[in-house]
């Protein structure tokens, strides 16, 4: 039941949000505060109530569950579950939410309520994308989350450079992922047409179709589909056209939530369905996959270095990262695996707090254009030193998570494709590069003026503080995190061991 | 009754409803359209009555009055809509009023 | 073969071995949570104090080193995934505590110099709390027994020198400095990482002392993939190291303050590469090219910078391409199996080099930032001081003999080039000695001797204080042979040298040594001092362009530029307008032509509706009659 709540709090907590607009701004943004709190403890006491080492045999992969029949003639249930990886993501989706409602706190003036109601509804909908263990429920979820996410880019945005407007941004967002959704519900109907084909009953539950027997040719198309929907949300090359405008065009608490979870959406649904239900056909597809991601880490990292828009610039890094990601899923080893986990949570870490400051800097110069800024150090206070680390984090800096997270999908792939990894590390060069060009243009060089600007109020500094900590904490112990998506993470890893027919690359 | 060939009305029908149909696509005035609507109703009507008649029915005249409350209502939008129209243009000419044009 | 020592003894309290980097951490963390409420001096005695009490740990440390032997700590397990167990723990042995030894020692008078350099800066909390973090890092880097916290301070030092380089921020060329330093020794990481990869896959442990156990099992030497390990391991010390071809970072460097010149671009930083290669003997010994071939490097490197450093004019350049020279030196004698030799060399290096930096730093800022020798001169009157540390140094650095520091380690390596039956290494590193008495005597006449030829340099002021004399005073007289004297306690660690065994004809190579070094000094006595026509050939003719070309270091930023550089920014420019994407713009640009098209059928007429419909019943109307007439 605690995992139905875990959903309900967000919804619920917008619609009061809605109405609470009527007591003033104040009190809209504290019951938004107070919402994902709310979840964000939930998590972490369920973090600390359960066990998430690997099950006894014959046991249940998962730590909490919750069934109830919804919609039997098709077999469709409400069914929740929560193992490590999903709590992982929850716990971060609880945070991030709490990130979103505090940097909005002087942003938004418009409509507050309502955007607080879009904004809890997509951290509602995230939530149940992590949950749903019923494939209709979670095609219900993912699709759930899109429209208040529209909303948010096309209400609240801004406008960005030479004509392209935060509506076009929204449409182009809804249009790609709307799509990419529908051909998931096509792969998704296959599957159960296929299980019904076989047994003559209907069913949309996980676990019953992790056990479909498909002729290679169909699962392999509707590997395809989901991949194809997964990779748009991830997002892989050629399918990444919505991201930098949406995120350059979002309101900071949605390029926050873009970024931190929205993203991790498919990473999860390429952890949790593409390869467990596919495993021989995602197997076979493996050197594509991480082909892409090396082209994805490439791309970004060119093109971020050509982008004068900090928050499109951020985007782009986002691309490069998520190459990585890729990689490490196909990869398929334990250790490749887990450092996808800590890969996720600290890419959603940094490019969070990238994105906060770039919102803060707009705040105070009005502009995102990076050749008006420059030789900002002086006049900032203790801004620049976070952004410092933050740009550090982001180009993989030992001791930060992203270094945890990109070595050990490097590491574990090395057995796998060693020249994929070759050539994924020259991506550490042009990280390097486009972090340091980022800092160089932005917070080096002449100042434009000598006025000093406005330094971190308490609740932007606590914000940002807190982010470094997680960063550096993750960076330096990351042995809890591991150990909670550790069973998870075996289980797919046994998928891609059972399966005798080596990558082409292996040795 | 039976002195007029079921072929005859249901002629006379078609010609009607064609020269409704011909006025419809024709006519720039609103009034000639709508009468010209009107026609062709009453040509369906008049098909309906001559079948029912014909074949010893009753089914024919009920369609009959469905269409004489269609011819009803359809003639009294229309004549709003024809106010309407007036109102906004200060003429009947329908072409005139061409805004939703793609 | 060094042993994974685990012993540990009361005599020596394992809590003394954090606090050699946690000192630091401390001080660091003082500083950068201070949000600018500290004076400068408070500042200044938090950055100093914290490198003193480490280096007062290390000296500590040394003494139960003695008593004790190596020790080994583990603080905790950084990640654990399988067989995938790195460690945030350390181990101490004779050579880290030799590099420890430098770091903290060297690094102590550093800081303190710096306390009197940088009086009158902006910034200086952040100034220590870079330097602190800097030191935390590189004490990481040596104390890690393992490969990933080695790396860990490996990148992290790069972090700080690259936050130094570009301390003065407000100069964009500076970041843009700081920023070429960062990328180059970053490609170099990129090998070590790979290395790292390769090592773990293959041995499944980054455990060091286990894969120096491990690697003779696993493979012959000369076997394909331990060449392949040690060579990745080699770029990655070549990068950090400035080693051809990934060395032109180093002369830019230079745009940070001095005293980070001195200290992480001297001293310790540049001679990480060295480090690493000492640490992973183990693996090149198997690996008899890529030893061979770090000894090439070496050998190019201390030619190709000996001939620059002849043609700067900046005296802290000319230092710079010193040091690339120099640890070429060292390079040359890792490539002949010396590891202790290189070890040596790199400590008293780490001497003299920070004394000739620290002197350079005293002579630019008492002549208000002039650090150019065209425009200096005549100063040692003026600047007494100074002018000691140089000739002290400068000495040191050409190995003037029996009374130098330089002298000692720098005829060992001669020697073992010459005991390895590698004559072409020893022929470069006697041409490379000739270059360094040269371009030594250029520098020291060039900034002291003559006439001052700027105002700056005609009213240069004397350095006072402690935080200035003392540094000076104490690497002085670490660079004469009292610092020959320290030997650092490496037989246990690094094989023997091949010119440990016997001394055969050591002697005669010795007199040849010095008789090199004088008589190159004797040259640029000449040359420089007395008849400065010569240096008139360098204006003309094929002085000039061998000039110009030595000036530029053979024009080596050029290739990059050309190959590198401007391909990228080709690519970046191309790509620009995100080309993928503008696929799916062409399917968006397709979709709004077809809709120009149908949206004229719109005519937003009733009639024209009516006239359609009209036409498309008849036409489905004939169509189904003619198909039913048809059958």
């Amino acid at each position: 039941m605690i995992l139905v709540w875990l959903i309900v709090i967000p919804f619920v907590g917008g619609l009061l949000c809605w109405q609470a607009e009527r007591l003033g701004g104040r009190a809209t943004r504290l019951i938004a505060l107070a919402t994902m709190l709310c979840e964000l403890l939930i998590a972490f006491g369920l973090w600390l109530q359960l066990d998430f080492a690997l099950p006894a045999s014959g046991g249940t992969q998962w730590a909490v569950e919750y069934r109830v029949p919804w919609i039997e003639r098709f077999g469709i249930d409400f069914h929740l579950a929560l193992d490590g990886l999903s709590l992982i993501l929850i716990a971060l989706t609880g945070f991030l939410g709490v990130l979103a409602v505090l940097c909005s706190w002087r942003e938004i003036v418009r409509r507050i309520g309502f955007f607080h109601l879009n904004l809890l509804w997509i951290l509602g909908g995230v939530v149940g994308v992590f949950l749903a263990m019923d494939l209709f429920l979670f095609f219900f979820f993912w699709e759930l989350m899109l429209v208040p996410m529209y909303f948010l880019i096309a209400l609240w945005g801004h406008s960005g450079s030479k004509g392209s407007t935060r509506i076009g941004a929204a449409i182009k967002f809804f249009i790609y992922t709307q799509a990419s959704g529908l051909l998931m519900l096509v792969a998704i109907l296959g599957l159960v047409f296929a299980h019904h084909g076989n047994t003559g009953e209907y069913s949309f539950s996980y676990a019953v179709l992790k056990e479909t027997t498909l002729s290679p040719t169909l699962a392999f198309w509707l590997m395809l589909g989901f991949f194809v929907a997964f990779a748009v949300k991830l997002p892989v090359i050629p399918l990444h056209g919505w991201l930098p405008n949406a995120h350059a065009q979002a309101p900071t608490a949605g390029s926050v939530d873009l970024a931190g979870i929205l993203l991790k959406t498919a990473a999860y649904g390429m952890l949790r369905f593409a390869l467990p239900l596919f495993p021989e056909a995602s197997q076979a597809f493996a050197p594509f996959a991480m082909a892409l991601g090396l082209v994805g880490i490439f791309y970004g990292a060119v093109l971020a270095c050509g982008q004068q828009d900090i928050k499109r610039f951020v985007a782009y890094t986002s691309i490069a990262h998520m190459g990585f990601v890729l990689i490490g899923i196909y990869a398929g080893t334990e250790l490749a695996l887990q450092g996808v986990v800590v890969l996720m949570v600290a890419h959603a870490f940094s490019a969070a707090g990238l994105f906060i400051l770039s919102g803060q800097l707009y705040e105070r110069l009005h502009t995102r254009q990076i050749n008006e800024m420059g030789g900002l150090w002086g006049r900032l206070g203790s801004m620049p030193g976070i952004y410092l680390f933050l740009i550090a984090a982001s180009l993989g800096m030992p001791t930060t998570a992203n270094f945890v997270g990109e070595f050990m999908v490097l590491f574990g792939t090395f057995a796998i494709a060693p020249w994929v990894v070759a050539l994924a590390s020259v991506g550490l060069v042009l990280a390097a590069v486009y972090s340091l060009m980022l800092m160089q243009r932005v917070h080096y060089g002449p100042p434009q003026s000598d006025t000093p600007l406005k330094g971190l109020d308490t609740r932007e500094f606590c914000m940002l503080l807190g982010l470094v900590a997680l960063i550096l904490w993750v960076g330096l112990y990351p042995q809890p995190l591991l150990d909670t998506s550790s069973a998870a993470m075996q289980d797919i890893h046994r998928l891609f061991d059972a399966q005798s027919s080596p990558l082409p690359e292996a040795r | 009754m039976n002195g007029v060939p079921m072929e005859h009305g249901l002629v006379l029908a078609a010609v009607l409803f064609a020269l409704g149909l011909g006025g419809l696509m024709f006519r720039r005035n609103m009034i000639f359209v709508l009468m010209s609507l009107e026609v062709m109703l009453n040509a369906a009507g008049l098909a309906f009555i001559v079948a029912g008649t014909g074949w010893q029915q009753p089914e024919g005249q009920a369609m009959f009055l469905l269409v004489i409350t269609l011819a009803a209502a359809e003639a009294s939008v229309g004549l709003a809509l024809l106010i309407q129209l007036y109102h906004r243009f200060r003429t009947l000419n329908l072409d005139v009023a061409s805004r939703m044009r793609g | 073969m060094m042993e994974h020592a685990t012993t540990l003894s009361i005599a020596q309290p394992t809590t003394l071995l954090p606090l050699t980097f946690l000192l630091p951490l401390v001080g660091t963390l003082i500083l950068a949570f201070s949000r600018g409420q500290l004076s400068y001096r408070a500042s200044a005695t938090v950055g100093t104090a914290s490198i003193g009490l480490a280096a007062l740990t290390t000296a500590a440390l040394a003494l139960g080193f003695a008593a004790a032997g190596p020790q080994q700590l583990t603080l905790w397990t950084w990640i654990a995934v399988g067989d995938f167990t790195p460690g945030i723990s350390l181990a101490l042995d004779g050579l880290s505590l030799t590099m420890l030894g430098v770091i903290t020692g060297v690094g102590f008078f550093i800081h303190l110099f710096a306390a009197w350099y940088m009086r009158g800066e902006d910034g200086i909390t952040r100034f220590y709390t870079y330097m602190n973090l800097f030191v935390f890092s590189m004490v990481l880097l040596v104390l890690g027994d393992n490969l990933l916290l080695l790396f860990l301070g490996w990148e992290g030092v790069g972090l700080c020198s690259y936050l130094l380089i570009g301390y003065y921020y407000t100069h964009s060329a500076n970041g843009w400095a700081g920023f070429k330093a960062f990328v180059i020794t970053r490609i170099g990481d990129v090998f070590l990482a790979l290395g790292m990869f390769l090592l773990f896959t293959r041995l499944g442990t980054l455990n060091i002392a286990e894969i120096l156990e491990l690697a003779p099992q696993a493979w012959q030497a000369g076997d394909t993939t331990v060449e392949l390990a040690a060579f990745l391991l080699l770029g990655g010390a070549m990068g950090k190291s400035a080693q051809l071809p990934l060395h032109t970072w180093l002369a830019d460097a230079m745009a940070g303050p001095t005293p980070v010149s001195a200290l992480i671009h001297a001293a310790t930083m540049v001679t990480a590469g060295v480090y690493l290669i000492a640490r992973m003997h183990g693996i090149f010994e198997l690996a008899p090219t890529a030893l061979y071939v770090t000894g090439v490097i070496g050998a190019l490197t201390l030619l190709m910078a000996g001939f620059a450093a002849l043609a700067q004019t900046d005296i802290k350049r000319v230092l710079a391409y010193s040091t690339m020279s120099q640890i070429g030196y060292m390079f040359l004698a890792l490539g002949v199996g010396a590891y202790d030799t290189a070890i040596f060399h790199l400590m008293t290096h780490a001497f003299f080099k920070a004394l000739l930096f620290l002197s350079a730093g005293a002579v630019i800022i008492s002549c208000h930032h002039e650090q150019d020798m065209r425009r200096l001169g005549g100063l040692w009157r003026k600047l007494p001081l100074p002018y000691a540390g140089f000739m002290v140094g400068g000495a040191a650095l050409a190995a003037l003999p029996l009374i130098s520091a330089g002298f000692y380690s720098k005829d060992e390596i001669l020697w073992q080039a010459l005991a390895a039956d590698q004559q072409g290494l020893l022929i470069a590193g006697l041409v490379g000695a000739l270059l360094t008495s040269l371009y030594t005597l250029r520098l020291i006449i060039g900034t002291f001797h003559g006439t001052a030829k700027s105002d700056n340099a005609r009213h240069a002021e004397t350095g006072r204080g402690l935080a200035h004399g003392l540094p000076l005073v104490v690497l002085a007289g670490l660079s004469t042979f009292v610092g020959a004297w320290i030997t650092p306690p490496l037989a246990e660690v690094l094989p023997a040298g091949p010119g440990d065994a016997t001394h055969v004809g050591h002697s005669s190579l010795e007199l040849l040594a010095a008789a090199t070094a004088l008589g190159g000094m004797a040259l640029g006595v000449w040359l420089f001092g007395l008849r400065r026509g010569w240096l008139r050939l360098a204006n003309r003719g094929p002085g000039a362009g061998l000039w110009h070309l030595w000036h530029h270091a053979w024009g080596f930023d050029l290739v990059f530029d050309w190959t590198l550089v401007r391909p990228y920014r080709l690519t970046v420019w191309l790509l620009k307008s995100d080309l993928f994407d503008g696929l799916f713009r062409l399917l968006a640009r397709l979709v709004r032509l077809l809709h120009l098209g149908l949206s004229r059928t719109q005519s937003g007429r009733v009639r024209g509706y009516a006239i359609t419909m009209v036409a498309g019943v008849a036409l489905i109307l004939l169509s189904l009659a003619l198909v039913i007439q048809g059958t």
